[in-house]
């Protein structure tokens, strides 16, 4: 047996952002008072470098290397490309935060490094176990974040739950990992899918491990049942830790449902169908009927992470590339969405003050007519109204599932986004039509307001514009599967 | 090319975003500056287009500009057809939005929503060049709603003021009736053509043209006529057809006469083009012809009648002005759209030098508008008069302006149809003629002849109106005289609109006419020995032995035909039978439904209801959240065995 070297060339974002977030670390342990942010710095670089060498490794062509169990396609390059633009802006609306708490220290930007570049093997992992390698990196990276105010006991707490809870989920990812190997004898996701094509008949075990499977995608991305965490992390953790969770890692995630469910195990299309939609109306009912009774707006867009969650199952279980690329569409721009939301959270904030709860908004329009208007069109697109985004991405998804023959789900989804309207709109209310009891000018940097209102207007423009982005979304998903 | 026309309709809408949203910024001067130079871009830039395609000759243009979306495979898009109707209507309504512009300057002078009304005007130009440069129904219903909104928002401009508002909700209203016509027109279109694209629908109208639909029952309607006459009751609307019609009279309460002048002379040619346009799919249904016959003539002859009397009880300068859109309908009614779409033109031009001629009058009267308190302006404002003098010639269709050659045209085209309803069209346009000329030579003789009635103070400062009055009308008044002349040749029988206007052979009437034209002199001396020439001075004759030599014949007349008059005052009852009939109707329904239907079923029940059951699941639901580790870890398994068992063991 001879070892053949393999081609390192179609990793190298990866190994650039390794070796970065390597040299963030030296440098911030001899990192001077006169340039605190220079770590800071070369993050931003980092993300940069790192989107420069995704878009020049670009091949419309597939290329597989590491034995089979590293790919980078158009899905791959795209999908990377958005997680390093979203962490790179959860950067920068956390600085102020995390000076003002002290707790702008180099863990963050490192750990975040390393959960980026977890985030990145998930999205081009290509066997079972580069899967779960980059699912552990970036979850065990998570779980420290979330702990990183040690003295807060609700965000230690937090922490100790989204471990456990994620410590379960990966046994039961393993589990069902291990199953599927002891069925088809493969680690390797075409080889799977090939063995799966070539056997005929009703295989057990192998259903029993593709369900086991879905437990842990559920768990990730946070579909009823499996969302216990999702409300308790996100309120316990620190602002911006919960702005990073609830972005960029969704990205990843849906990266690993499309990888798993659709190029590994689409033969078995039938049997993981039926469980996603079980977990779609679950999800959109519930996310969308407890977040009405929320008071605490970082709990509130749980929920509402929850529903969205249902609707992008929705876009998967259709099974084909158009629901495929609709899953695409909605989870980067509700990566967006999510910025604009708990962004808008972080800008509000000030040392001692957290406006973390719906109540804080009150009034927002007489205080600041600009930021108001920008946390309208967050709203707007979250509720999924025109000419946002976020109608364009409930449709794309909405008309994947009506073409896979499942009307009714549709009709239950839009149902209850009508439901899941009444607390964006309340937020609204809330800016525009409630008295301010806080005269407080709002205290931020320019470069974060700037930047904010690009996130706002990007959505109006994705939604006045939405082919470019829905024309990569479909791309991604028609080649190679 | 693409880029050159793109400019056109976006100079004056740059121009109106500027001056609507940074009009405080920019100030006055600002403000009309750029309005103006928007304008003036697309002005210039469609007399370009209109040397280009119709003087040499060029291609015409059909392209898409931008796919808004593909739906369904219908192709939703923003593009542009220039052709020579479309580069003709281009010149005339910038020119006029043009002369308009520079009108407001001296006429808006000291209002407070200068930079407002300059936001509007061009706003105005960008929608109605939408509307005739559009190469697609859905673009179509892009400009005629527009320019709906703008002139909601011209006639509500002095939005304090209690009539202005129900005025302008009353043109919004009936024009919303029209629309839904339109809509439902676009709709069927869509329905039996799957595509919104001109080209398309005509190149296929064709083949529908036997094609037959069921409405209700077991009635066969042919696919042609429903569609032409569905798109006819969105023109009816706009061009103020009977019954429509009944908007435009309050549509004065805007700035008059700018505002009106918008509706009168440039926004109700919306509804004329239209028919211009869609003449592959009119010529296909006869029934449709007579229909839109039948309707303009009716219009034409009853409010002209309106005109006479009911304009003395208002006795508002600017109201004297009415729809005059009739003739134009019928002729298109009979086929001769390019009679139709001349005739449009030169009516835009001295329609507009009449509206802006009243207008100077109104300046010079310090806004005063009442007829009672003028005459005699003729030696004050010697401009004015003569202009205006012009304006009412070409209106009642004087041999040799502009409005003589369109006039007789048309009259002659109704004649030659042999249509059904052609010859009751024929009658109504003559006695049209004779009313028309009645009325305008009434108004002109009350406020620039006889004796002098207003006050001391107001004779004090009486005078010519500023340059930037002024010039407009000399340079409306240019064409007022001539464009008939130049025109008549070429537009009607040159074979002008050859390619951009379809007409059916069975029913050409101005090729028959163009047999017997023998140059623009032989027409005229034909249309002075003809009877429109003898009723039109008749009614110049019966308007000054009326109103200046016995005005006490008027009272005489009034009291004799009592009962006839009331009714004409009344506006044949129109309004009345709409506010007790529409209006109140739909008020008594509102009630209903509101306190049954919405109050108790959808507010009690289904709104409220749901929002508080759902309130109380989401209160009780929470509590699942219970914040306890090991719940959560057991919600989890508990969900892992339930997909197990549901879809493993049992699936």
């Amino acid at each position: 047996m001879n070892f053949v070297m393999p081609t390192f060339l179609p990793a190298l974002p990866e190994i650039f952002v390794l070796t970065m977030a390597c040299a963030v670390l030296i440098a911030d342990v001899y990192k001077s008072e006169k340039n605190p942010f220079i770590t800071y710095h070369l993050s931003l670089v980092t993300l940069l470098g790192a989107a420069v060498l995704t878009v020049m490794m670009h091949d419309a062509e597939p290329v597989i290397t590491f034995g089979g169990s590293f790919i980078n396609d158009s899905m791959a390059a795209l999908l990377k490309v958005f997680i390093y633009l979203v962490t790179a802006v959860v950067f920068l609306y956390s600085r102020d935060y995390l000076i003002q708490r002290g707790l702008f220290k180099g863990e963050f930007l490192i750990l975040g490094l390393f959960a980026v570049l977890g985030m990145m093997v998930m999205v081009s992992a290509y066997n079972m176990v580069t899967v779960y390698l980059g699912l552990e990196l970036m979850s065990l990276s998570l779980y420290a974040m979330v702990a990183m105010h040690r003295d807060s006991s609700v965000a230690s707490e937090a922490a100790m739950k989204y471990f456990i809870l994620g410590a379960v989920a990966s046994g039961f990812l393993l589990y069902g990992m291990s199953l599927i190997y002891g069925a088809t004898g493969q680690l390797g996701l075409t080889e799977i899918a090939s063995y799966i094509k070539a056997s005929s008949g009703h295989d057990l075990i192998l259903v029993l491990g593709v369900s086991f499977v879905v437990v842990a995608l559920a768990f990730k991305l946070g579909a009823v049942p499996f969302h216990m965490w999702i409300p308790d992390v996100y309120h316990g953790a620190p602002t911006p830790i919960t702005l990073f969770i609830g972005s960029a890692p969704k990205i990843a995630a849906l990266a690993m449902v499309l990888r798993l469910l659709s190029d590994g195990l689409g033969g078995l299309h039938g049997e993981w169908q039926g469980m996603l939609i079980l977990l779609t109306v679950l999800s959109v009912t519930l996310g969308n009927v407890v977040a009405i009774a929320q008071k605490n707006i970082k709990r509130m867009l749980a929920y509402s992470t929850i529903a969205h969650v249902g609707f992008i199952f929705m876009g998967v279980l259709a099974g084909s590339p158009a629901g495929n690329a609709g899953a695409m569409f909605y989870i980067i721009t509700y990566a967006i969405m999510a910025l604009g939301g708990f962004g808008m959270i972080l800008l509000l904030s000030r040392a001692g003050f957290e406006a973390d709860n719906i109540e804080d908004f009150k009034g927002l329009a007489k205080r600041n007519p600009w930021f108001a208007f920008m946390m309208l069109i967050v709203m707007f697109s979250m509720a999924g109204v025109p000419p946002t985004v976020g109608f364009y991405a409930k449709l794309s998804v909405l008309s994947a599932v009506i073409d896979a023959g499942y009307v009714w789900v549709a009709a239950y989804a839009v149902l209850f986004s009508v439901v899941g309207a009444f607390y964006y709109l309340r937020v609204i209310k809330f800016m525009y039509f409630d008295d301010q009891d806080d005269n407080t000018p709002i205290e931020s940097s320019p470069d974060v307001r700037a930047v904010m209102s690009a996130n706002a207007l990007a959505i109006l423009l994705l939604g006045i514009f939405p082919g470019t982005l829905m024309g990569m979304c479909a791309s991604a998903a028609s080649v190679a599967h | 090319m693409k880029g050159l026309y793109l400019m056109i309709p976006m100079a004056p809408l740059i121009g109106s975003i500027i001056a609507g949203l940074f009009g405080r910024k920019i100030g006055r001067t600002g403000a009309h500056t750029v309005t103006i130079a928007g304008v003036a871009v697309a002005f210039v830039l469609s007399l370009i287009t209109f040397f280009k395609i119709a003087v040499f000759d060029g291609e015409t243009f059909n392209g898409v500009v931008y796919t808004w979306m593909i739906s369904d495979g219908i192709s939703f898009d923003v593009g542009f057809l220039i052709d020579k109707l479309t580069a003709l209507m281009m010149v005339v309504v910038t020119f006029v939005s043009l002369m308009v512009h520079i009108y407001t300057i001296g006429y808006m002078a000291d209002d407070d929503g200068y930079q407002r009304f300059f936001s509007y005007i061009a706003l105005f130009t960008f929608s109605m060049l939408m509307l005739v440069m559009a190469n697609n129904f859905m673009q179509l219903f892009f400009g005629w709603e527009a320019v709906g909104l703008v002139s909601y928002l011209l006639i509500g401009f002095w939005f304090k003021k209690e009539s202005a508002i129900y005025a302008n909700m009353k043109a919004f209203i009936v024009n919303r009736v029209g629309d839904f016509g339109f809509l439902l027109g676009i709709a069927a279109v869509l329905m039996y053509f799957g595509s919104v694209d001109y080209a398309d629908v005509f190149a296929a109208a064709p083949h529908m043209k036997d094609m037959t639909i069921q409405i209700w029952g077991d009635q066969q309607w042919s696919v042609m006529t429903v569609i032409c006459i569905l798109l006819f009751i969105g023109a009816m609307g706009k061009s103020a057809q009977a019954p429509l019609h009944v908007w435009l009279p309050d549509s004065m309460e805007g700035p008059t006469p700018i505002s009106a002048l918008i509706h009168a002379a440039t926004m109700v040619t919306a509804g004329i083009f239209m028919v211009a346009r869609m003449s592959p799919l009119y010529e296909l249904s006869e029934t449709a012809l007579s229909f839109v016959l039948v309707i303009g003539a009716i219009t034409a002859f009853s409010m002209g009648l309106l005109g006479v009397f009911v304009r003395s009880e208002e006795r508002r300068v600017g109201k004297e002005r009415r729809s005059r859109w009739g003739p134009i309908h019928y002729t298109m009614g009979a086929s001769a759209y390019a009679a139709g779409i001349f005739h449009l033109m030169t009516h835009a031009f001295f329609k507009a030098l009449l509206f802006l001629g009243a207008g100077s009058v109104i300046i010079a009267m310090h806004h005063d508008q009442d007829i009672r308190n003028m005459g005699g302006l003729k030696k004050y404002m010697p401009i004015t008069y003569w202009t205006s003098l012009i304006g009412s010639l070409a209106l009642i269709g004087f041999p040799g302006t502009a409005g003589f050659f369109s006039k007789d045209a048309i009259i002659e085209a109704v004649w030659e149809s042999h249509l059904a309803g052609s010859t009751f069209a024929w009658i109504c346009v003559l006695l049209g003629v004779f009313v028309t000329a009645l009325y305008s030579f009434r108004m002109f003789f009350l406020v620039f002849h006889g004796e002098e009635r207003m006050d001391e103070h107001t004779k004090h400062h009486l005078k010519e109106s500023p340059k930037v009055v002024t010039i407009p009308l000399i340079c409306l008044a240019i064409p007022s005289l001539v464009a008939g002349m130049i025109g008549v040749g070429p537009l009607l029988f040159g074979g002008f609109f050859e390619g951009a206007i379809h007409v059916d052979e069975a029913h050409n009437v101005l090729e028959h006419m163009g047999e017997e034209y023998t140059g623009v002199f032989g027409f005229l001396i034909h249309g002075t020995l003809g009877l429109p020439f003898l009723l039109a001075m008749a009614g110049i004759y019966t308007a000054w032995h009326v109103y200046m030599k016995r005005p006490d014949l008027a009272d005489q007349i009034k009291a004799r035909f009592r009962g006839f008059y009331d009714l004409l005052v009344r506006k044949y009852g129109f309004d009345e039978f709409n506010d007790r009939f529409f209006a109140g109707g739909s008020r008594q329904l509102a009630k209903v439904l509101f306190e049954k239907g919405d109050a108790t079923m959808i507010d009690g029940i289904m709104v409220n209801g749901t929002a508080k059951s759902v309130g109380w699941i989401a209160g009780k639901v929470r509590n699942i959240q219970t914040g306890m580790l090991y719940h959560y870890a057991f919600a989890m398994i508990v969900g892992m065995l339930l997909l197990v068992t549901l879809f493993v063991l049992m699936g």
